[in-house]
């Protein structure tokens, strides 16, 4: 759900991520960039309080931020003339002369050049205007650090000349995977607090960038995924504790994200060019399914999943293809799937623990269920899991 | 079984830091504290001085040397640790990943020779 509080700050973020988006592709630096922008907003804020809002604000923060890198250019000779930022007075369609170059950022921020831990940060401060200091506070990291880093990284954006232009037809598919790669991971992002953690800024980069690249199927397959995933945001945690996917209360899901998703898996379906995104949204729009039909439909999983480990073989989706397996022939089969599963990822992965502990219950072997259930526990780190966990624990009855 | 995590982080990435970076600082910190607290496994943990500030004492060959400065010049430097109780090195590696340290430096994690109290 967005609720609209959080879609004022985004109107507010859009202007910010369009506008430092242009201006970094004019001055190559990033830094400066934010500089002028940040101090444009200042400005705006005792101006407009002032003389009203003007017509077109961006147009007006644009003209301020490229006055004040003219001021910034009676100092320093290095930086561009100022005829290559346009002059918004002249009253041109704005639209036309500032073109939307967040396409382009995001493609600098995912440069394989940069540290990829550092992707994600990039673009949730420069497409989305966040502060060093709050990104560091979700992801669990040093704030200094992180704020280190990011300065160096902006640095060798711009010394380094990472270009500003969007890659050409070559390389634009290995470049587009980085960038996917990154809106991935912040959407698969483990969070020590896992109550809706940046679910709004994850679903707005994905729905921008589908917007851009709307021929690009895998795209639009993940621009898919973090709908669906967005929408159960409501119903996975009740009264404190995790409620897995196919006990969740459909009502509590958002059928206007559900709506997005399905749409844009269907245009991605059209563009008839199968990936691992569109894979996992199909998966996702299965469970999602579930608030029409009432049921799951474990025999599509079952498909989906085998597609995916062919595809791109993760930990999770070994898992999570045994839990099926489980589903459709019963626990002990499920219990196979697992042990060759940990022969691959070894015992250190928290669900497969829960995942087995769930079918030795159902067996009615309670002295496994119970251990399988304390070793999960051991290697949870966020309190809903730990607290679903020791529920199950409580119920295991021996026999 | 107990477990530290030596935080190793350079010091570099906390040189000219404000009061408020360090609050900025002690809140993410506080974060994983809570956390471990709230999974009932944490023991003890400390947040040290930065190193230059270190002395290191021997009396190793019988006379006692008195040195200022850590025992050993290292880029990534001793900054803190934390000891926690969980049943094996699967669960200690999990709450490892989490620490804040392990995203911008490096956490050695270590058993304890003297078992679990």
């Amino acid at each position: 759900m967005i609720d609209p509080a959080r879609a004022a700050e985004m109107a507010a973020r859009d202007s910010y991520g369009r506008l430092l988006a242009f201006l970094s592709s004019r001055t190559h630096d990033i830094a400066l960039a934010e500089d002028m922008l940040v101090d444009a907003f200042v400005k705006a804020l005792t101006h407009w309080q002032e003389h009203g809002i003007p017509d077109n604000p961006d147009a007006w923060l644009l003209t301020t931020a490229r006055n004040r890198l003219t001021d910034r250019q009676r100092h320093q000779a290095r930086f561009p003339t100022d005829s290559e930022i346009p002059d918004m007075t002249t009253g041109e369609a704005f639209e036309e002369r500032v073109p939307d170059k967040r396409l382009s950022l995001m493609m600098v921020c995912a440069h394989p050049a940069i540290a990829a831990d550092l992707h994600v940060p990039l673009m949730l401060q420069t497409v989305l205007g966040l502060e060093a200091k709050t990104i560091a506070g979700l992801f669990l990291v040093s704030p200094a650090a992180l704020a280190k880093r990011l300065v160096r990284a902006k640095a060798k954006i711009r010394d380094a000349g990472i270009p500003f232009e969007l890659p050409d037809a070559d390389r634009l598919p290995e470049r587009s995977a980085k960038l996917l790669e990154a809106l991935y991971a912040l959407h698969a992002h483990d969070w020590l607090e896992p109550e809706d953690t940046l679910g709004d800024e994850a679903f707005y980069l994905a729905e921008l960038l589908s917007r851009l690249m709307t021929d690009n199927a895998e795209v639009l397959g993940l621009a898919a995924l973090i709908a669906f995933s967005h929408a159960r945001t409501r119903a996975r945690i009740k009264e404190g504790v995790l409620v897995p996917t196919d006990e969740q209360d459909t009502r509590l899901w958002d059928d206007y994200l559900i709506r997005y998703g399905k749409r844009q898996l269907s245009r991605a379906y059209s563009k008839s060019t199968i990936g691992r995104y569109q894979i996992e949204a199909a998966i996702e729009s299965i469970h999602i399914l579930r608030k029409e039909t009432g049921r799951t439909d474990w025999e599509a999983l079952n498909k989906l999943y085998f597609a995916l480990l062919n595809l791109a073989p993760s930990a999770g989706a070994l898992v999570a293809q045994a839990v099926v397996t489980a589903r459709l022939h019963g626990p002990q089969e499920g219990l196979a799937s697992l042990a060759a599963a940990e022969e691959q990822i070894g015992s250190g992965f928290q669900p497969l623990w829960a995942a087995r502990a769930d079918m030795h219950a159902r067996t009615g072997n309670a002295a496994d269920a119970k251990k399988s259930y304390e070793k999960a526990i051991s290697l949870a780190t966020n309190t809903p899991t730990i607290k679903l966990l020791t529920k199950k624990l409580a119920l295991v009855q021996p026999h | 079984m107990r477990y530290t995590f030596l935080l190793y982080t350079d010091p570099a990435d906390l040189a000219d830091m404000t009061a408020e970076d360090w609050a900025a600082e002690k809140e993410v910190y506080g974060a994983y504290i809570g956390a471990l607290q709230k999974a009932g496994v944490f023991v003890d943990t400390d947040w040290l001085q930065p190193v230059e500030t270190a002395t290191t004492l021997s009396l190793k060959g019988g006379t006692k040397q008195v040195q200022d400065g850590p025992f050993a010049d290292t880029k990534e430097t001793l900054g803190g640790y934390f000891v926690i109780d969980v049943p094996d090195l699967d669960a200690a590696m999990a709450w490892a990943e989490k620490c804040p340290a392990a995203k911008t430096g490096k956490v050695e994690i270590r058993t304890s020779a003297m078992g679990a109290e």
